[in-house]
């Protein structure tokens, strides 16, 4: 599905995929770093005290999660600068794109881009031969994967238009709740090998953003009511 | 330069093509492809294949797009114009761009993953006498240095040489030089290639078949690259070369050099381009004295500008409505690519008289889109190729490199539409992707590869 937002929104304007290749790139920045800080942790610790590295990953994963937050801040404020470049380039004195069209872009870029790095070596695994779960582990791992990555990358999408919405009218709350809702995806991911647990609050979570953006994207129950009907 | 032009392998006479397709290309834009160029003797020959290509990509999509634009409306305010033309268009020829690039990386990345021939270790290059497989580290690090040297003097060497042949118009020679290292290219690669992915597929080719099929494959490149044809047919032909060049890096650099190599290229790049002295410069800036187109077989004009030329025949249309377009393309040609600058396009551009413009200055307007070297699809290719071959992170590494390099690319045309001068392609990307993969392999692998055990997602 990610792919096919991508086919259908963005592939056309060039703009846009520069965009998201940036936007992708910002988060592969805050993954570094972020990966960074706990291959430090975990070489200044004790490699076989079991808690300890539980406990570490669990830092490094919030850890994470914030540094991704703030480069996506960084990101809006490198396209504020660009928009008002783009602006005074035009001809006619209004941007090619907008800002919820880029809040939009980029959220689709960070969401690509963390789905692929969480999935792209399991579908090369997934390729070769072998048994799913043979060890004891659950035998969905490859389907339950599937879906979370696809619902990470729909919640980055929504979370980057609520994060831009946000700073555009500067209502902080919707930002902390949007890093509070990563948060808590990440968290409800601890308890994995206990998929109802994870995957479906995960899903109702989307289901809240999904709404959200919506609204404040300028929709409503009426032009979805239209839309559905064809009319 | 943004065009480098490919660096052929060593096994070729240096690249000459490099350097020689510098001067073709419209003067701003020299010293990315003249330093690539020379770098790799044998590439050179393949590399002047390349450098015409890369050019061609922005052409073709420019050329729908920019008439539209409306630029030549506007006379007076021509320049104006142009600087935000190139700027508000500079997103179409990025994009024009980042196609051919991530096609080369693909099928190079494709190739590298399911054809063994090309990760095996069977021997290295003559100019890249030191082995790698000393015990100790510190010799590994000398030999990998040594290797770099030897290399990046041949480069060297042949940019330099081929400057020297320019000026002294020896240009039967150079023709004759790139015509054979295109052939070899061609023929011989695409050969091994071929028998290589048979071979790993298991499909039995017979050997009439076969010759057919190279010979097909070759012809039409030679007469694509070097003469006319469609620009879409110019332009895969050019990815495919930069592909095979590539590959054929990939497989015969030892690792630990081959990483040196880019580092040295990058760096060589920069001053070639950017300092006074630099032979790709002079290689400009003696084109654009002489105001001739300087390899017409190199010169990866697109063939937008033949087809232009052939609709219409007035051909002193022509003349000034390039002219006037100069100034508008120069803007445009520095960013792109130094390596394909038409020579004929930059020739007649060099007179900017402020005409008004006609809508056949704006068909050729488009034409000029973006250019690239071929050299830089290469290196490019070989970077990500590398990182696909060796890293055990398999596809995250091979992944940050993709985009790190693309994101090198998009500054670098930002740059280019900064200063408007040409600029070298390579070190910004290169560096991005060095950093991205040594990175990645070491510090982001492990952190991925725990998370996904424990099927945690951040």
């Amino acid at each position: 599905p990610a792919l096919g937002l991508f086919l259908f929104t963005i592939a056309r304007d060039p703009l846009r995929i520069i965009i998201l290749i940036a936007g992708a790139f910002f988060w592969l920045v805050s993954l570094l770093l972020s990966s960074l800080i706990w291959f430090i942790a975990v070489k200044a610790s004790d490699p076989r005290d079991e808690p300890l590295q539980k406990g570490l990953l669990i830092f490094g994963v919030m850890f994470s999660v914030l540094l991704q937050e703030a480069f996506r801040f960084l990101y809006y404020k490198l396209l504020r600068k660009a928009i008002e470049g783009l602006v005074a380039l035009s001809e006619d004195g209004c941007s090619p794109i907008s800002i919820q069209q880029m809040a939009y872009v980029a959220g689709v870029g960070f969401g690509l881009m963390s789905g692929a790095f969480s999935m792209i070596n399991l579908l090369a695994d997934a390729l070769g031969p072998g048994t799913v779960g043979i060890h004891g582990d659950s035998q969905l791992y490859f389907l339950t994967s599937a879906f979370m990555t696809m619902v990470l990358i729909f919640l980055h999408t929504f979370w980057g238009i609520l994060f831009f919405h946000g700073c555009e009218h500067r209502r902080w709350w919707e930002i902390m709740v949007v890093v509070v809702m990563h948060l808590a995806v990440s968290g409800l991911t601890f308890c994995n090998p206990l998929y109802v647990g994870s995957l479906v609050p995960s899903y109702v979570l989307m289901a809240i953003a999904a709404a959200w953006a919506y609204l404040l994207s300028g929709g409503s129950a009426q032009n979805l009511r239209r839309f559905l009907l064809c009319k | 330069m943004i065009t480098f032009m490919n660096n052929s392998d060593s096994e070729e006479e240096p690249c000459n093509e490099r350097t020689s397709l510098m001067s073709a290309e419209s003067p701003p834009v020299p010293s990315y492809q003249d330093g690539l160029q020379a770098s790799e003797a044998g590439e050179a020959q393949a590399h002047r294949k390349r450098r015409t290509g890369s050019s061609r990509s922005p052409n073709n999509i420019a050329d729908g797009d920019m008439s539209e634009s409306g630029v030549p409306v506007r006379e007076s305010t021509l320049e104006n114009e142009e600087e935000e033309l190139t700027l508000k268009y500079g997103a179409k020829h990025v994009i024009m761009l980042f196609v051919p690039v991530t096609l080369c990386m693909i099928v190079v990345v494709a190739t590298i993953k399911s054809v063994r021939f090309y990760t095996e270790k069977n021997g290295q290059l003559i100019y890249t006498p030191f082995t790698e497989d000393t015990p100790s580290v510190g010799q590994r690090l000398l030999n990998s240095v040594l290797n770099t040297i030897i290399m990046i003097s041949v480069i060297v060497v042949m940019t330099v040489f081929l400057v020297l042949l320019y000026k002294y118009r020896c240009y039967k020679f150079i023709h004759g030089w790139l015509i054979l290292s295109s052939l070899m290219l061609l023929f011989l690669f695409t050969y091994i290639y071929l028998g290589e992915v048979l071979k790993t597929y298991n499909v039995a080719m017979d050997y009439p078949t076969l010759f057919l099929v190279i010979w097909n494959f070759g012809a039409v490149g030679m007469i694509c690259i070097h003469w006319k044809g469609p620009l879409q047919l110019q332009q895969a032909y050019l990815i495919m070369i930069s592909a095979l060049m590539a590959l054929v890096f990939i497989k015969y650099l030892p690792e630990w050099s081959a990483w040196v190599i880019l580092g040295a290229i990058s760096i060589y790049d920069l001053m070639a381009v950017l300092c006074p002295k630099g032979p790709l410069r002079m290689l400009v800036e003696t084109a654009q004295e002489r105001n001739e187109p300087i390899f017409p077989a190199l010169i990866y004009s697109s063939a937008m500008m033949w087809t232009v030329g052939m609709a219409k025949p007035d051909t002193t249309a022509r003349g000034p409505s390039q002219q006037t377009w100069d100034a508008a393309e120069d803007g445009r040609e520095n960013h792109r690519s130094p390596s394909h600058a038409d020579s004929r396009m930059s020739e007649t551009r060099s007179p900017v008289p402020t005409r008004p413009i006609s809508s056949f200055e704006e068909l050729e307007e488009e034409e000029r889109g973006v250019k690239l070297g071929l050299g830089d699809f290469i290196f490019y290719s070989v970077l990500v190729g590398k990182a696909a071959a060796t890293a055990s992170g398999d596809w995250n590494t091979t992944l940050a490199c993709f985009v790190a390099i693309l994101i090198g690319l998009c500054l670098t045309l930002l740059l280019l539409a900064v200063f408007k001068k040409a600029l070298p392609a390579l070190p910004i990307s290169i560096t991005f992707g060095l950093v991205f993969y040594f990175s990645t392999d070491n510090l982001v692998r492990p952190f991925m590869d725990t998370l996904a055990s424990h099927q945690l997602y951040i």
